[in-house]
């Protein structure tokens, strides 16, 4: 223990350096258990969601419109509150795989605040009477998705790795100030915008059949953030560390291995090499 | 089955929105494959017979 804290400068580099080479195929691995457990959740949901849960005594058929908005929602705020703790991480620690880990879930947090604001345009115009209006939840939203693009502008604008990275990191834990003000909207102003049933504690205001569905889907939507976020983040790391020694070793040694599709003369100057 | 494709008349609205998600999560998934398959080609077109040249 104590040997680690007074560590030589050299060997602390060593061990960020050799972080990627860990961490590059144990997101491998994860990646097929991720898939399949977001399809574990997303197809009872969908399921329950579509077909199961009764049609709303208000709203008709058109509330199912509910199951894409609010997890893509909660998850768009999610994955920002998850940036922002990598930022921290990033700033104070200088932690590169939190810099890429950053970068990685800005497009998946854009991806998904665009999901809200389009189903909830889509969800808007039958219920309201208009797909838009200038709403503080629906502006709030907005403003979270342009933050999104803004991160992503900056880390590709700024040409040094690590220099875009410490930007983005700043620019992310400016842009936290909108998370109170997206969740607090409904309650704040007078809006347009139905407020919280499911983050009442004392009675949600959701029939059970409705929020089972509703859950399953969330809990889907988180998954599947965890599930692109390491897609993400393997690519990168790939891109930025080509001339890396693990990468040289990673690629020489899928080069090594017999293909499963190979020819048996391929296979047998593998056998060769032994 | 016609009766569920056609929710409760809102069929545009309730399609539009879900298969919009499927779009964009569809992309959130191949973009990053795409991004990585093109490093790993230019991993392998600088790595190539690195040994065998020496």
């Amino acid at each position: 223990m104590t040997e680690k804290r007074t560590m030589h400068p050299l060997l602390k580099w060593f061990y960020r350096l050799g972080a990627p080479a860990w961490f590059y195929p144990f997101a491998g691995k994860l990646l097929p258990w991720l898939g399949g457990l977001f399809l574990l959740l997303l197809v009872p949901g969908l399921y329950l969601g579509l077909w199961h849960a009764p049609a709303d005594y208000q709203q008709g058929d058109s509330f199912r419109i509910m199951y894409v908005h609010v997890p893509a929602a909660w998850l768009s705020m999610f994955v920002y509150f998850a940036m922002a703790v990598s930022a921290v991480i990033a700033l104070v620690w200088r932690v590169r795989m939190a810099e890429i880990m950053i970068i990685s879930s800005a497009p998946i947090g854009a991806g998904f605040a665009l999901i809200a604001l389009v189903s909830g345009a889509l969800w808007g115009k039958p219920m309201w009477g208009a797909w838009w209006v200038w709403d503080a939840r629906l502006t709030s939203e907005l403003i979270l998705l342009f933050i999104y693009l803004g991160i992503i502008a900056l880390y590709n604008a700024i040409d040094e790795r690590r220099s875009a990275g410490r930007a983005m990191s700043l620019l992310t834990l400016v842009g936290v100030v909108n998370l109170p003000i997206i969740h607090y909207s409904v309650v704040w102003w007078n809006t347009l915008h139905q407020g919280a049933t499911v983050s009442k504690f004392d009675t949600p205001s959701i029939h059970i059949d409705m929020l089972i569905p509703l859950l399953l889907m969330a809990a889907a939507f988180k998954v599947f953030y965890g599930w692109a976020m390491l897609l993400k983040m393997r690519a990168h790391l790939l891109e930025q560390d080509l001339h890396c020694g693990w990468v040289k070793e990673r690629i020489f040694n899928a080069q090594k291995m017999p293909r499963k599709n190979s020819t048996g003369r391929v296979a047998n100057q593998g056998h060769k090499h032994e | 089955m016609s009766e569920f494709l056609n929710m409760g008349g809102y069929a545009f609205y309730v399609w539009s929105a879900f298969g919009f998600s499927t779009l964009v999560m569809t992309i959130l998934l191949i973009q990053p494959l795409l991004q990585h398959a093109q490093a790993w080609r230019e991993a392998e077109a600088l790595h190539d017979h690195d040994g065998e040249r020496r």
